[in-house]
Order: structure tokens, then C-alpha cells, then sequence
């Protein structure tokens, strides 16, 4: 009896943390075996039967699959225009002086600290009061806003740590402003601007809380699967779910792929 | 001449005069403008659509009327006192259950952070991939999943139920009878699993930045397992467990989801009243005050504690 005691007092970091990764990937699981359910009532809580019949065709429920591609789009373009703005922000903070620098902190920190149903609160209000008309271009609207923050955030660690001898090499090589910009400050900073930038689309195409309030009408995939939570979920959900999480694993081990590939090459070279 | 000095930078020489000398004037302005020209356009959009919204929202707060006669400023501040008095049990509860929340994320997170920092080895970065992945299912989807977890006379409740667990939470009020969803069990469950990854991230990448060599250093100073980590590990990860532990309380005390999907009437957070005050019932002065109550608290609380910790940098 002792010696298993013995064992586990010397791991217990390890059963500990494996437990609660356990916790992590286990709705995750459920999610997955529950694509293949073939539930009785309008909802998929309960284990039936095997079926495929979900996966065989993932858009046969109604308009879900048109909230998917509206998340997407909305997600494409918030992340453009807030990964372009951040990344202007970062540079200006890191890079130069000027006035009022903590009030632009504090108004660049707020909107992490801040809950998100107070946002998604008082931009309604600005919105009613404007009498603008709720629908895609208020959700794009938040959304910049509130990705914008974290891609200033990632940015702003990449061009922080960034030697600066490096551009100034590139100005003695004669290179110009625009040149050595594009040529070596761009390429320096952008795995910074490439985390920012996922970040803000993760942060854009899951986002609930404040598409709720500001949606009007439109449905988002989130928004569809809140409202199908009151009506009944269908299979699909589950199928979709999975296949985002599928895609997601795939391009982090690509990614992984590559750049240990790219290491290596960089080590073999004189 | 040593070679030293070839590197250096030769001595300052005067510069000729040259006709150039209106030019030069000139670059500095334009270059003392290029700050507030790349501040410019992000930094607009968050005054209008960030910090306009609230000085709206402040007004809002304060105006009477109705739906079909419009509403006024009549600097109505009774409405903050008559929606504390009328809400306070959810405000109570928001801050209850995010909290209970954030000390189980950080109960269960620190494990995993430290196992993924110091024991993993070459399993580190699937580790890693592992507490990422699961945001790539939509949370909602992923909160669903636990009504189907927490089911009445599933598993879990079954194990729960047999453990004399339940015997225990239900006496203390945090379930009832022979069932888990619907109870405030639930909704702190799936608070502390969708914030979780929010207190992992960070604490492994402050214990990460620990020096190996510390703790070598502790063991030859004769501390014990249990006293290296109390006197060196846990203090140095301190920076990770203040913007954890931030991370997980500030979006948990505004959550509505959980209580939704999960809970029951009994278990409504302040979100919950925000959400429907705004969405169903139209009264947006309660609404707004309500909002504007929950964002002091939510502020105030964060800027004690980040003082009290000593850790203001980090922002």
C-alpha cells in the first residue's frame, strides 16, 4: 500500500496537471462523439444512436451555415483593419515620443479590463443614440474596436525586442526609409503582427457577448448557436465544432512543422 | 592604435555649412508628426467607439422616461440606488462565483502550468497545443457539451453521488438533491472551464522564464521540495498568477453564458439583468446604471489589487 503512495506523493504535480487537462479536452471530446449522435427530441444532450448522417451534410440545417460564413467574414475583416491600426499604435509607442503617453496607454489597456457586457453595454447606448441601424457594419465596428487592444499588445513585445542596429545597418547600406522598412523592420516584426493578427480573428469569430447586444438581427455562428440553445441544437453544431477544432490543431502542427524545419535549416548553414 | 578604436565611432566633426541647412529645419517638425499620425486612426476609433460609449452610457444612466415618450437627462440619480437595492443579490453573486472561479483556476492551472514548464520535456509544445486548441470550438458549443457532462443521472453525477460529494455541496447550497446542472456548482464549473486556459498562458510563461539554476541552488542550500517552491518558485511566478488571476475575474464577473446555459433563475449574475434590462425588458437608464455600478467595482477591485501586489509594470 505504501509504495503507490509513495509514487503518487512524487508525482502529484504530474496526476494534477494531467487531471485538469483532462477537464480542458473533455467537452471538447463530448463535442466530437456527440457529431455522430442521432438524438430523439430537438436536443443533442443525450447519447441515441450512431449515425453520420450530420457529417454527410454539414449546411443541411437551416441558415447555419450563413452565419458561419458571415463569422467569417466579419472575423477577415476586423482582423485586417485592427491588426493594421495596432500595428501602427505599437510602432508609435515603441519607437517615439510624444505627448499624453499614459492616457494612450490607459485608453489602449481599458478595454482589457474592462468586462465585456459593460462594453457591449455602453456601445449599444452610443449606437441607439446615434439612431445607427443595428446589423453587420455596428458588429464590424465592435469588433475592431475590441481586437484592437490585444493586437497592439503582440505587436508591441515583437518590436520592443527588436534590435535596433539592424535598421540602422540597413540606412549605411544606403537603403531608404521605405526600403529599410519593407526590407528589414516588416519582416522583424512580423511574427509579432502574424500573433496579433490571430488573435484578433480567434478573438473576432468566437466573440458572443458583445455581438449580442449590437447584432440586431443578424446572426452570427455564435449568435445561432446561443439561439439554438433556446430552440433545440442540432447535430450540425457538434460537426462544425469539431472540424474548426480539427483545422486549428492542423495549422498549429503545420506551423510547428515549418519553423522546426526552418531552424534546422538555418542551424546547418555555415 | 589598438584595434578598438576602429570600431569606434569617429569624433564628432563639425559639420560644413551647406545650403541644405532650410531642409534639415524642416525634418524634425515633420518627424516630431509621424507619432501622432500612426496614433491617429487607432487611436480615434477607441475614443469614439470606447470611451464615447461610456460617457453615453453615464448619460443614459441618468435619464427618465419611457420607450414611446423618449428619454431625458433629468440627472436622476436614484436610479443607481433603486437598481443596487433591486439587484444586489446578483451582484453579490457575480462577484462570489467569479471569485470562487478564479481561485479554482488558479488551484487547478498552476499544476498544469508548472508540469508543462518544468516536467514536460519533448511533450512540452503538445502540451501546450493541448490548453490552446479547445478555443478553437466555439466556447458556446464547448459550454453546451457540459449539459451533457453535468446530466442528471449521468456519470459524473453518478460518481459525484456515490463519492457522498454531493451529500457535501448540497449542504453548503451549491447543489440540489441529486443534481448538478441548474445548481450554482454548474455555473461556477463552466466559469472556471471556459477562463482556465486565461490563468494557464500566463503562469507558464513566468514560471518558464525561471532560472533552472535557482533551483538547483535552493536544494544545495538544504530547502526542501515544499520550501523551494514556497520561497523561490511561487514568488517569482507572481507577475503570471496578478495577470491570471485579472484574466479570469474581469471577463467572469461580466459573464451572462454560464448562468444561462447552466444555471437556473436562482443562479442569474449581474450580466444576466444587464443583458435582459438592455435586450428585453428596454429599460436602459437601470440597464446602464447597472453597467456602469458593475465597471467601478470591476475597476476598483483591479486597481487595489495591482497596487497591492506591486506588480503595476506588468501592464
Amino acid at each position: 500500500m505504501a509504495a503507490p503512495l509513495k509514487w503518487l506523493r512524487r508525482n502529484l504535480v504530474v496526476v494534477a496537471g494531467l487531471l485538469t487537462l483532462a477537464y480542458l479536452i473533455m467537452p471538447n471530446i463530448v463535442v466530437l462523439v456527440f457529431s455522430f449522435n442521432k438524438p430523439r427530441g430537438r436536443f443533442n444532450y443525450a447519447w441515441q444512436e450512431f449515425s453520420l448522417d450530420a457529417w454527410k451534410d454539414p449546411c443541411g440545417v437551416a441558415d447555419m451555415c450563413g452565419s458561419l460564413a458571415l463569422s467569417l467574414q466579419i472575423a477577415g475583416w476586423a482582423t485586417l483593419v485592427a491588426t493594421v491600426l495596432g500595428t501602427l499604435i505599437a510602432f508609435a509607442l515603441v519607437r517615439y515620443r510624444f505627448r499624453a503617453r499614459g492616457a494612450i496607454n490607459s485608453l489602449i489597456f481599458l478595454p482589457m479590463a474592462m468586462p465585456e457586457v459593460v462594453m457591449a453595454a455602453s456601445l449599444l447606448t452610443l449606437f441607439l443614440n446615434m439612431g445607427a441601424q443595428l446589423g453587420f457594419y455596428t458588429v464590424l465596428i465592435a469588433h475592431i474596436m475590441f481586437c484592437l487592444s490585444f493586437v497592439v499588445v503582440a505587436v508591441k513585445a515583437r518590436v520592443m525586442s527588436m534590435d535596433p542596429r539592424l535598421e540602422e545597418a540597413a540606412r549605411d547600406l544606403y537603403a531608404g526609409p521605405v526600403q529599410t522598412f519593407l526590407r528589414v523592420t516588416l519582416p522583424i516584426a512580423a511574427p509579432g503582427i502574424a500573433a496579433g493578427a490571430m488573435l484578433a480573428f480567434a478573438l473576432s469569430f468566437d466573440d458572443f457577448i458583445i455581438t449580442n447586444f449590437n447584432a440586431g438581427s443578424t446572426v452570427t455562428f455564435p449568435m445561432f448557436v446561443w439561439g439554438s440553445a433556446q430552440r433545440g441544437t442540432p447535430v450540425e453544431i457538434n460537426v462544425i465544432g469539431t472540424a474548426m477544432f480539427a483545422v486549428a490543431v492542423l495549422v498549429v502542427v503545420a506551423g510547428q512543422l515549418i519553423s522546426g524545419r526552418r531552424q534546422r535549416a538555418a542551424a546547418q548553414q555555415p | 592604435m589598438s584595434t578598438s578604436t576602429l570600431t569606434e565611432a569617429p569624433p564628432p566633426v563639425p559639420q560644413p555649412q551647406s545650403p541644405e541647412q532650410p531642409v534639415r529645419r524642416t525634418v524634425p517638425t515633420r518627424r516630431r508628426l509621424v507619432p501622432y499620425l500612426l496614433l491617429l486612426p487607432g487611436i480615434l476609433w477607441l475614443v469614439v467607439f470606447f470611451a464615447l460609449p461610456l460617457v453615453y452610457q453615464a448619460s443614459t444612466s441618468v435619464q427618465t422616461g419611457s420607450l414611446e415618450e423618449g428619454f431625458e437627462v433629468t440627472w436622476h440619480f436614484q436610479t443607481y440606488w433603486e437598481a443596487l437595492q433591486e439587484y444586489y443579490p446578483q451582484f453579490i453573486r457575480s462577484l462570489l462565483y467569479a471569485g470562487t472561479a478564479t481561485v479554482l483556476c488558479l488551484l487547478l492551472g498552476y499544476p498544469l502550468a508548472y508540469l508543462i514548464a518544468f516536467k514536460a520535456g519533448r511533450w512540452r509544445n503538445l502540451l501546450l497545443v493541448l490548453v490552446i486548441a479547445p478555443f478553437f470550438t466555439s466556447f458556446l458549443i464547448r459550454t453546451l457539451a457540459w449539459k451533457t457532462i453535468l446530466a442528471d443521472g449521468g456519470a459524473v453525477v453518478g460518481a459525484l453521488d456515490a463519492l457522498h460529494v454531493l451529500d457535501v455541496t448540497n449542504w453548503l447550497g451549491w447543489t440540489e438533491g441529486n443534481r448538478v446542472l441548474a445548481t450554482p456548482m454548474a455555473v461556477v464549473t463552466g466559469l472556471t472551464y471556459n477562463f482556465l486556459p486565461f490563468m494557464i498562458l500566463p503562469l507558464y510563461t513566468s514560471l518558464e522564464r525561471i532560472d533552472g539554476k535557482l533551483h538547483e541552488a535552493a536544494k544545495d542550500l538544504y530547502a526542501s521540495p515544499a520550501t523551494t517552491f514556497r520561497k523561490v518558485t511561487f514568488p517569482l511566478s507572481m507577475p503570471g498568477v496578478v495577470s491570471g488571476t485579472l484574466l479570469t475575474f474581469i471577463p467572469a464577473s461580466g459573464d451572462y453564458v454560464n448562468a444561462e446555459l447552466l444555471g437556473s433563475t436562482d443562479t442569474k449574475m449581474v450580466g444576466n439583468v444587464i443583458q435582459s434590462q438592455f435586450l428585453r425588458v428596454l429599460d436602459y437608464p437601470t440597464a446602464a446604471a447597472l453597467s456602469f455600478i458593475l465597471m467601478a467595482i470591476v475597476l476598483l477591485m483591479v486597481t487595489v489589487y495591482i497596487r497591492r501586489s506591486g506588480t503595476e509594470d506588468l501592464l
